[in-house]
């Protein structure tokens, strides 16, 4: 048993997507709330818009580490997540700020419930991955 | 009376207002144009006053505004260049300009609005395709829209000969209110915004005693023999002793002095109601019974009775509606059609028909038997379908076109529900019988939405006073006349169907002046009405009107010369502009600086001040730029005067829109009002320069066209930041070269403003444009304005609204932010339906407008929709409406255009008409035959459609400057549905033949009636005149071999030759034919707020090819003709 580079990995991943599992969560409570009249959605737009980006980059940072640790399984598990954060930040709407959220458009039926939707799916995947990284910390904490 | 439509202020003209309650004034108060309104006791709106904390009322934003006056060392004011030439104004040094602060940027507050008294819904399913491309799968082709995923297994299909709805089983009713209703009231955090003073009401004790239960007499033959009057809760007797204020004086014998008969009083003895199910009765019998149509051959319906009904006696009047009953019901006899709309039924007498309103004025007898499709001869047990339902063959009936305008089709209520429902012109919905599912909806393949008009101007409004405005404390619902009432003390809501008190005060009937009789007063009575809202409607003191004027002065702009118009525009109608003692006024020009005007009371002249560091923009003197009018009328006058000859050499060419726009920003910010944005060229200089976009080899080209969306949300920040403050802006572009208006555009469209644009204006090359602007410059200084207004929409349980369309921001799921609402704007939005809606026989759509009037005065105008509730494919067919469909699809097609590509859209749109056919087709249809059948409700769908496919906003291939297209793309999103028609599909006629045959008679004017010709050149002859009317332009096409007295008594030229080519004014002769033309061509400009410009034209003139791309029908080098477009339409079905 020795505390190699990969168990480093996990170890920092499983810290990092147990925030990224708060940034779903924050995600899924703001949306019902625009969806239940509670905020407006200038307001909402201003608070969810800066988490964009700390949301995409933390992703990125641990996948990165899991490169350079050569955890090719858990890499390609993760490529498709950062495939889609590459492609939705491609498509935002035209925006000065960071962020992907517009006021104008959010209130859409159709926009709302995407992410919604989205904000679910990526609470089940940042869950299911964190147990993932815990046995993938054990393992290689056990294995080496 | 026939500009009374637009000119009238209304509300406060002729509209009876009433006072509440015993304490009041019980005599009806007749408010007048001027006369203030009981608000003395307001004090003088001070600006200051806003700044300071307003108690926590029902609003958005939050209410407190940061200091503004709060200066910081600035810059250094830049240099004063003074040009020569401006010896009037002076101009003062500045010392140390201060450094303005920004105020706040919009910050609402959380929505104080209550969450609806329901469950949270499931979201809806975007797993079916949406009307957003999936955005994880962006797919080349277009996708159905929304309402159009995966049809459903069908079951059973419905037998499509019996028309009727198959029963439905026992229908519960609604009066026993479902557990839901008696949700908790919300929590008080949230019920800020219209929150009512939970009020004490009166004990219940007072219990009526039981009237005189006569049953209903089968007046109008709704009555099922064998079916014995139920016993009933007579207490809910009702009567329509209220005058019910038509939107207008019918053409002929305006009946203004009286109801129509059958609203005469009928004594209080109506129909007792209890929880059973009333006698069913159909709204065809009622409606056909009324109306003078009773001869009508399509009209299968027992007509018992043959023209007017004749004031019922005591209880005959099967005044239901307080309990609305299920009349329309499946326990019918299932020989009757449930939805006859016929067209002809719109001459009935309606309340809402008025003198310039063209569109339901003759008696419009549809196309009539003789031109039956062959087809139809096969369908002999089709024979006693609704007219709605006729099939017609496309390909084989070309003649479709009604003589006149299309009428709006009438929901198929009972008779007295219908007789009060709301307006087609204010409140339209594309699906008159609303399906029970969205598996239903999905299956008939057409869009659900509204369309609304909701601060249309009207000629008559009630207008209430009362100190208590009585709404549902669950669902803040307005009491309207679709509530029921339980007893005299209760009354259900018809959104929620909670159960809620009368007050007290609503007991006592103003108009009457009787007591104990709630369901007359006149909230009951209207489904359009205005109440005067009391404090708690306010979030701060009701502002004052004020309009701020910005100008581009850049060379560009003074080449144009619309200064001088402007000007004089102004100081021509500076007295008409809407407002009271404390309307303010303010003036900024700017081209590579920003000007601003001093017009400070005691100043000898007005003065100009500088600013030319447009990076960082401040007020100079933040307290003298925006002056009260009444005030300082002659300085502003004075400016007004000087103002063109002020820029006139100057040589700036740079345009800093974006900075001054700021400046603007902190000028109106603590008050909120209206800016007037005058631009004529592509801003190029500081925040939001923006750079040309447009490739003119692009412009005809077929493949999709680029740059339809923003280039900078600079602009459209600003303008959620100027909502956030109250403030709209009004753009008018005078520009000949590319503007990028789909950038600019958003300043307006998200502040709720409006878009004028005004190509190739030029003071001496385009007098047409000239002459246009200076009218619409009219009306837009002297319409009516609401200021900080909020519209909400509510809707039935079950429904909910899925997308919003026009100029506005959304500030929730129900709420739309309108700074500034004018009576020229339109909204469109698509519906959903959430839950089954089974139990339900009728839904009701309520559009509440809450605004501060130009006096001060804040008011809220509220309009309600009632629809029945279908099972059946082929019902929701007889009640689809056309016009609104098309009308919502082109608002629908234009975000499609932007989102995703335009192709994208034209590709939707031909879905639309595809799947709404192949759905009749195959589900309603069973006996197939050849053709492209439709039903006589959808017989114009597909050429609408194709009108839309060449509509500017859509078309390709034709050269379509980028600015016109994303213009027309605005426009179709704002206008409201009657001038958005006339631009998707003008009207044709002859006019070198009018006789007096059939011709109105308003106001002394003889006004002929030339049937509306189909737009193809087959009917256009060398021989005669043609007049087009496109909504915003129109053309007069003069033949070649015109008839020669056309040319002598209407044009006063010799011959043909003669005619000069920039005509664009009719000789005012003395002929019976000039007086004739030009009655009917004024006739047509009054229906519309904006002034057309008629262009008379000949074979060889400049505008004949965009009169030519006008004639839909035909085919052009890009576009399929409408028989082709058929073709390809039955080629997609039948696959």
């Amino acid at each position: 048993m020795a505390f190699t580079f990969a168990a480093f990995c996990y170890m920092l991943a499983l810290l990092l997507t147990a925030a990224l599992i708060f940034f779903a969560i924050w995600h899924i409570i703001a949306f019902d709330e625009l969806k239940t009249d509670y905020k407006n959605p200038i307001d909402q737009c201003n608070t969810l818009n800066p988490l964009v980006l700390p949301e995409y980059l933390i992703h990125f940072f641990f996948c990165v580490m899991f490169f350079c640790a050569a955890e090719w399984l858990t890499l390609v598990l993760n490529l498709p997540l950062l495939a889609y954060h590459v492609w939705r930040y491609m498509s935002r709407p035209v925006m000065s700020c960071p962020g992907l959220y517009d006021p104008t458009t959010i209130m859409n039926a159709d926009i709302l419930a995407y992410c919604q939707k989205e904000g679910w799916c990526k609470l089940a995947f940042y869950l299911l991955s964190f147990f993932y990284y815990l046995y993938g910390m054990i393992y290689v904490l056990v294995s080496s | 009376m026939s500009t009374a439509g637009f000119n009238s202020q209304n509300g406060t003209g002729p509209g009876q207002a009433y006072s509440n309650g015993p304490s009041q004034n019980p005599v009806a108060i007749q408010q007048l144009p001027g006369v203030s309104y009981g608000m003395t006791h307001q004090p003088p709106y001070n600006p200051m006053q806003a700044k300071a904390p307003v108690a926590p009322g029902p609003g958005l934003y939050h209410s407190g505004y940061p200091p503004v006056s709060s200066y910081q060392p600035g810059p250094q004011l830049a240099s004063y260049s003074t040009p020569p030439g401006q010896p009037l104004l002076t101009r003062p040094q500045i010392a140390g300009p201060p450094l303005h602060t920004p105020p706040q940027s919009a910050s609402p507050s959380p929505g104080p609005r209550m969450p609806l008294a329901q469950a949270t819904p499931p979201p809806p399913a975007v797993s079916s395709s949406s009307y957003y491309s999936n955005l994880q799968q962006p797919q080349p082709n277009a996708q159905p829209w929304q309402y159009n995923p995966v049809p459903a297994p069908m079951g059973t299909p419905p037998p499509p000969n019996s028309m009727s709805s198959p029963p439905r089983g026992p229908v519960a009713n609604h009066l026993n209110p479902p557990s839901s209703s008696t949700a908790p009231p919300p929590p008080p955090s949230s019920s800020t915004a219209y929150s009512l003073p939970q009020q004490a009401y009166g004990s219940h004790s007072v219990t009526q005693p039981p009237g005189p239960g006569i049953p209903p007499t089968s007046l109008h033959g709704y009555n099922q023999p064998g079916v014995a009057p139920p016993p009933m809760n007579p207490a809910v007797s009702l009567s329509y002793s209220m005058v019910r204020p038509t939107y207008g004086p019918p053409p002929t014998g305006p009946p203004l002095s009286g109801p129509p008969p059958t609203m005469k009083p009928t004594p209080a003895t109506g129909p007792p109601l209890a929880n059973v199910i009333p006698p069913p009765l159909k709204a065809d019998g009622t409606i056909a019974g009324n109306g003078p149509q009773s001869s009508n051959s399509y009209n299968h319906v027992d007509n018992k009775m043959g023209g007017l009904p004749p004031p019922g006696p005591p209880g005959r009047h099967l005044s239901h509606y307080p309990s609305l009953p299920p009349g329309y019901q499946n326990t019918a006899a299932p020989h009757k059609p449930t939805a006859p709309v016929h067209p002809a039924m719109q001459a009935a007498p309606q309340p809402y028909s008025q003198a310039n309103q063209p569109y339901q004025q003759q008696p419009h007898s549809g196309p009539g038997q003789a031109q039956l499709s062959p087809s139809l001869a096969a369908l002999s047990l089709q024979s006693s379908s609704p007219e709605a339902l006729r099939v017609v063959n496309l390909l084989q009936d070309r003649n479709l076109l009604p003589p006149t305008s299309v009428p709006a089709p009438t929901p198929c209520l009972p008779h007295d529900l219908q007789k009060v429902n709301c307006s087609p012109e204010v409140f339209r919905c594309t699906l008159t019988s609303i399906p029970q599912t969205q598996s239903l909806l999905n299956k008939a393949k057409m869009p659900l939405g509204l369309l609304l008009h909701p601060f249309k101007d009207l000629s008559q409004l009630p207008v209430v006073t009362s100190s208590t405005i009585v709404r549902c404390r669950s669902c803040r619902t307005y009491i309207n006349p679709f509530v029921s009432f339980l007893d005299q003390r209760k009354w259900t809501c018809n959104l929620c169907y909670r159960v809620n008190d009368v007050p007290e005060e609503f007991m006592y009937n103003p108009v009457s002046r009787s007591y104990g009789e709630p369901h007359k007063r006149p909230e009951v009575q209207n489904a359009t009405i205005e109440f005067i809202a009391s404090s708690e409607y306010m979030l701060r003191p009701p502002q004052p009107a004020v309009y701020l004027f910005i100008l581009d002065v850049s060379h560009n702009a003074v080449e144009t010369g619309y200064l001088n118009v402007f000007c004089q525009s102004l100081l021509d109608n500076i007295n008409a502009l809407p407002g009271d003692s404390r309307t303010k006024i303010g003036f900024i020009t700017f081209d590579s600086t920003i000007h601003f005007y001093n017009l400070q009371e005691g100043l000898s002249q007005p003065q100009m001040l500088i600013v030319s560091d447009i990076e960082d923009i401040f007020l100079p003197t933040p307290d003298s730029l925006l002056v009260n009018l009444n005030e300082c009328k002659e300085l502003v006058q004075d400016l007004l005067k000087s103002l063109p000859t002020l820029f006139e050499k100057t040589m700036e060419t740079q345009s800093a829109l974006g900075s001054a726009l700021q400046a603007a920003f902190k000028l109106l910010s603590p008050t909120g009002g209206r800016m007037s944005v005058f631009q004529t060229q592509l801003p190029n200089l500081g925040v939001g320069a923006l750079q040309s976009r447009e490739d003119p080899n692009q412009r005809a080209s077929a493949k999709d066209i680029q740059h339809l969306s923003p280039a900078t949300d600079f602009y459209k920040k600003l303008a959620l930041d100027c909502s956030g403050q109250h403030i709209a802006v009004d753009l008018f572009l005078l520009s000949s070269r590319y503007c990028d208006l789909a950038s600019l555009g958003c300043i307006s469209r998200y502040s709720a403003g409006s878009v004028h644009y005004y190509p190739s204006y030029h003071q001496q090359h385009n007098p047409a444009q000239v002459e246009r602007f200076q009218k619409d410059l009219k009306r837009y200084l002297t319409r009516k304005i609401g200021f900080e207004a909020v519209m909400r929409i509510r809707c039935t349980k079950g429904l909910s609204i899925h997308t919003f369309h026009g100029n506005f921001f959304v500030r929730s799921t129900d709420l739309l932010s309108l700074p500034n609402v004018n009576p020229d704007a339109g909204f469109a939005v698509q519906m959903s339906i959430e839950e089954n809606l089974n139990d339900m026989q009728v839904v009701s759509f309520q559009a509440a407008l809450l605004y501060t009037s130009s006096k001060g005065e804040r008011r809220i105008r509220v309009h309600t929709l009632c629809l029945p509730v279908v099972n059946s494919l082929s019902d929701i067919f007889a009640g689809a409406d056309m016009q609104a469909m098309t009308g919502l699809l082109a608002c629908m097609a234009v975000d499609r255009s932007v989102s995703a590509s335009l192709s994208d859209a034209r590709d939707a749109l031909t879905n639309a008409a595809i799947d709404s056919l192949s759905s009749y087709r195959h589900s309603v249809l069973t006996i197939q035959q050849p053709g492209l059948l439709s039903p006589a409700c959808l017989r114009l769908f597909p050429l609408y459609v194709l009108a839309l496919l060449k509509q500017k906003a859509f078309r390709t291939g034709t050269s379509t400057r980028l600015d016109e297209r994303v213009f027309a793309m605005c426009q179709l999103k704002y206008q409201p549905l009657a001038y958005a028609m006339l631009m998707i599909h003008p009207a044709l006629y002859r006019i070198d033949d009018l006789t007096d045959e059939g011709a109105l008679n308003i106001n002394d004017r003889t006004i002929p009636q030339p049937r509306v010709l189909q737009l193809s050149a087959e009917n256009l002859s060398t021989e005669a005149a043609f007049l087009m009317d496109a909504g915003t332009v129109m053309y007069l096409r003069v033949g070649k071999n015109c008839n020669p007295i056309f040319l002598n008594q209407v044009l006063g030229v010799p011959s043909y030759a003669a005619v000069p080519d920039n005509l664009y004014l009719l000789p005012e002769l003395d002929t019976a034919e000039s007086q004739r033309t030009r009655a009917f061509i004024g006739w047509l400009k009054d229906q519309r707020p904006f002034f057309p410009t008629l262009h008379v034209i000949r074979d060889e003139s400049q505008l004949k090819p965009s009169f030519m791309q006008n004639l839909i029908e035909d085919r052009t080098e890009s576009a399929l003709s409408y028989y082709e477009f058929l073709l390809h339409l039955q080629q997609q079905i039948s696959k």
